[in-house]
């Protein structure tokens, strides 16, 4: 079973398309003509994929951020972030600093009204990151986390030129401050990981163990009964930019 | 020419036992006399013995060593902080460690395959020193040890973490 690739225009159908072939991937016994025994919960978040498997092409994780719940100058995200990624460094230049997740404001002009929301790599079901990678360094796993693999990273920045959401950094200086788990370097690219690392132990990302307002929402998107997948269908979300059919992992709610 | 031959057979042989240390001693002090005393023969075979025997004494000696049979080539000292538990015998591990670690990130990264048995961090676990915590930071820590040696430049540090049960703190932004 390969990994939803969904040349489709309309988000949401495709969407609904990739939902479709996760349960397929899911698995279902006939027990009578019409009737299916679903293997649901299979990729639950709070369960630790077993040592020795690959990630599972019928699972896609996402994250689904309420944009009406983030609180306004709240950045516990951000320093769950960068104490759990080992994000510690300050250069003489701030633009230099790795930034694998902001907050952003959004002013409605005409009456003034801000909404905040917390923006990282979108883990692209069609990444132009990985298209524009010279090297493959720049990769989506099985299972729609998108990441670097600085083994093969040049440090040419393409990928960062090519992402619509600024949601890559390089990392200008040499490091010694890494996290044993999250490798990273100077010379490289990188970006929001998803906390691959913990999603793999059957956590949460930190962002969304640490939001107090319980903003942000991580689960398997493919999965009917995971919670994430409830709640999308059953309220407006929205891809930033969807034009772009990028059919980003990360949705919000709210804007 | 004749010393140089000398030297290298006593080195071959390494054997304390042809030049006693009594011997040696005699022989220093025959030696410092040496500027004083005429040139005679038997006094520059003498002294010959003496500094065989200094070269003999420092091939027997521990660290820095001119160790294994016969060789002449400084080993490298590696200090191993947890032994006898590693995933393969040292043999092979000295000669694949590469080559386990390269396919193993691979698949973890690419594919998500955790928890095989070769993994950097287990190395460093068992590995790092006990006293800097490290497997880097001097010529007797783990790593560095056998790759100063080799004079292969280690690249795995520029990224990954060399020091065991280490806990990063961020910033604020
Ligand atoms: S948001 Fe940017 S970095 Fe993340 S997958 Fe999409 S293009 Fe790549
Ligand atoms: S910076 Fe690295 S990951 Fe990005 S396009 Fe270049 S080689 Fe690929």
């Amino acid at each position: 079973m390969t990994a939803p690739q969904i040349p489709d225009s309309n988000p949401r159908r495709a969407f609904i398309a990739a939902a479709g072939a996760g349960v397929a991937g899911l698995g279902f016994t006939v027990i009578a003509p019409g009737l299916h025994l679903m293997a649901v919960g299979q990729a639950n978040a709070a369960e630790a994929r077993k040592a020795g498997t690959v990630a599972s092409p019928a699972v896609r994780w996402g994250l689904l951020i309420d944009a009406n719940k983030c609180a306004p100058g709240c950045t516990k995200c951000i320093d769950a972030c960068h104490t759990e990624n080992g994000i510690s460094e300050k250069l003489p230049d701030a633009r230099q600093n790795s930034q694998w997740i902001r907050k952003i404001e959004l002013v409605d002009r005409r009456n003034g009204r801000k909404t905040e929301l917390p923006m990282m790599c979108q883990h692209c079901a069609n990444p132009p990151c990985v298209d524009v990678c010279p090297t493959g360094a720049s990769m989506k796993r099985a299972d729609g986390i998108v990441l670097v693999d600085r083994h093969t990273c040049i440090g040419c920045r393409y990928c960062m030129m090519a992402c619509p959401y600024k949601a890559r950094s390089f990392v200008h200086a040499p490091l010694t401050q890494q996290n044993p788990e999250v490798p990273r370097g100077q010379g490289c690219v990188e970006s929001c990981t998803l906390c691959v690392h913990r999603v793999d132990k059957g956590q949460q990302p930190a962002c969304v163990e640490s939001c107090p307002e319980g903003a942000m929402t991580f689960g398997d998107l493919n999965d009917p009964a995971s919670a994430i997948a409830k709640r999308i269908a059953s309220v407006p979300t929205t891809q930033v930019r969807a034009d772009l059919r990028l059919n980003q992992g990360v949705r919000y709610e709210g804007i | 020419m004749k010393l140089l031959r000398d030297q290298s057979a006593a080195l071959r042989t390494r054997s304390p036992v042809a030049y006693p240390g009594g011997m040696a001693r005699g022989s220093l002090r025959r030696a410092l006399h040496l500027g004083l005393l005429a040139t005679l023969p038997e006094r520059v075979t003498d002294f010959v013995k003496f500094v065989l025997v200094v070269f003999a004494a420092i091939a027997v000696s521990p660290a820095p060593t001119f160790a294994g049979e016969g060789g002449r080539t400084a080993k490298p000292v590696i200090e191993i902080a947890n032994p006898g538990k590693c995933i393969a015998p040292a043999e092979e591990m000295r000669r694949n460690h590469m080559e386990m670690l390269k396919h193993q990130r691979d698949r973890t990264l690419r594919q998500g395959v955790r928890g095989e048995p070769a993994s950097l961090n287990a190395c460093i676990e068992c590995h790092a020193s006990k006293k800097t915590g490290s497997v880097l930071g001097g010529n007797e820590n783990f790593c560095q040890s056998c790759h100063s040696y080799a004079a292969v430049k280690l690249d795995c540090w520029d990224c990954h973490q060399p020091k065991a049960g280490f806990k990063a703190t961020g910033v604020k932004p």
